[in-house]
């Protein structure tokens, strides 16, 4: 073998540098986001995260693509999200419960960017578990601005991590569903693979019923309250505002604090 | 303008690009002084972390005058022989949960049969190490003398007799391969 081919040779051992390298490094000095594509409850779901938390979350299917995300990411945080093979241990097992049981737990959040109001709401919203919905209303109540109803609505519009943070279990005020970022079809499809029959609330919202008491303990709840869920038919009494439970003798149920009759 | 000089003017901007210019050599060099891919893909990763991090505290001068691939190569040099002392003071470890028994930092059977490797990556894994590192970075990672001399800490002209008398070895391993059974990696090559 001559000098020059076996230098050849070594130059040849030059090799690039596995594809995983750069988004890897981008995450870890915090310069991008990784995300991975988990299975959710309904389809897969896109979830990013970085050393503070999980930051966003969005459906994975034909219509939110990977390109779509990735750019919509890079506008709403202003630095890039990049797909990584796998979640840091720190945050694998939290994101796997939280995935499995629809409820946030232990999973560290990011949410930087969003203000005091904002955080506050999504963090109330993060309070209400799987099989239950709460309207805008309560959590305007619940954070101490009862008269933010709107702004509410407006800040889990704004939600960076839906599905994980809960917005789809709030719903109007008057009972209805409601919209919904992706669509008011996946509210539905979500409220349904929870456990709430999305036709069941509709048809409460339509007779204006929004509480129901049983007549056996005199508490009222929200109707998806699991304490209200308990009360057979037999026993289930409707009520369309707070005062008329009031009037009825009721109090408010102290696992999901309905309106007082005094507000 | 020269990457320095956006280094300088603004690390976060900059950085990528300065992974996507030097992270071929860096991981090319490490495999050849690793012998492992998982072990050379940790180091590029964790030689650019690190990098970031010292680019962070630097003042913009300091940046300016730095000299990149031999910078680079400092860090990731220093991450090989880790790994080499960690594995010489522990010689099973549990590696990303596999368990991996290292003798020395040359491949073990495993390493070697689980890629196709080119014919002269066996031969060159047997170089005893300022022999292999000083041939590796040369024309493996296509380090210049100044920036060898830089990274080795020695001058230009003991790299250099380092280099040539590796390349010497290498022809002579090429030529007159040892016995296949004491070295199994080099099964490969064996004519």
């Amino acid at each position: 073998m001559s000098s020059g081919s076996l230098i050849d040779d070594l130059e040849a051992l030059r090799t690039a540098a596995p594809p995983t390298v750069l988004p890897a490094v981008l995450v870890r000095t915090g310069l991008a986001d990784g995300y991975v594509t988990r299975p959710g409850l309904i389809g897969r779901l896109r979830v990013a995260f970085n050393e503070r938390g999980v930051s966003a979350c969005e459906p994975a299917d034909e219509a939110y693509d990977a390109a779509g995300f990735e750019r919509r990411f890079l506008e709403h945080f202003g630095r890039p999200a990049v797909p990584v093979s796998d979640v840091p241990g720190r945050l694998a097992g939290p994101l796997d419960r939280a995935l499995a049981t629809g409820r946030i737990g232990q999973l560290p959040i990011d949410l930087r960017g969003t203000g005091d109001f904002q955080r506050a709401v999504l963090e109330k919203a993060a309070e209400i578990g799987p099989g239950e919905i709460r309207p805008y209303s309560w959590i305007a109540r619940e954070i101490g601005k009862p008269r933010a109803v709107r702004a509410v609505g407006t800040a889990l519009g704004r939600n960076p991590i839906p599905i994980l943070i809960p917005c789809h279990r709030v719903v109007r005020t008057d009972g209805r569903i409601g919209n919904y970022g992706f669509g008011t079809a996946m509210k539905r499809s979500l409220l349904s693979a929870e456990g709430v029959d999305p036709d069941e609330v509709e048809a409460l919202a339509s007779r204006g019923v929004r509480y129901v008491g049983s007549d056996t303990t005199h508490v009222y709840c929200h109707p998806t309250c699991r304490g209200a869920r308990r009360v057979t038919a037999a026993h289930r009494v409707a009520f369309r505002s707070a005062r008329e439970a009031a009037a009825a003798g009721y109090r408010p149920c102290r696992q999901c604090r309905p309106e007082p009759a005094a507000a | 303008m020269s990457l320095v000089s956006r280094l300088a003017a603004d690390v976060d901007q900059a950085f990528p690009d300065l992974v996507q210019t030097l992270q071929d050599q860096v991981f090319s060099g490490a495999l050849r002084i690793t012998a492992s891919r998982a072990d050379a893909e940790d180091i590029t990763q964790e030689t650019f972390v690190r990098a970031y991090r010292a680019l962070c505290d630097y003042p913009p001068d300091r940046i300016r005058a730095l000299k990149l691939p031999g910078w680079i190569w400092t860090i990731a040099l220093n991450l090989c022989r880790n790994r080499a002392r960690s594995l010489a003071r522990h010689p099973v470890t549990a590696d990303n949960g596999r368990l991996v028994a290292h003798a020395d930092s040359r491949p073990g059977p495993e390493d070697v049969a689980a890629w196709r490797e080119p014919p002269l990556a066996g031969p060159l894994a047997t170089l005893p190490d300022p022999m292999r590192v000083a041939v590796v970075l040369r024309h493996v990672a296509g380090l210049s003398y100044p920036e060898l001399a830089q990274v080795l800490d020695r001058p230009e002209g003991t790299v250099k007799a380092d280099v040539h008398r590796g390349l010497e070895r290498l022809r002579q391993l090429l030529r007159d391969p040892p016995a296949p059974q004491s070295t199994p990696s080099l099964s490969e090559v064996t004519p």
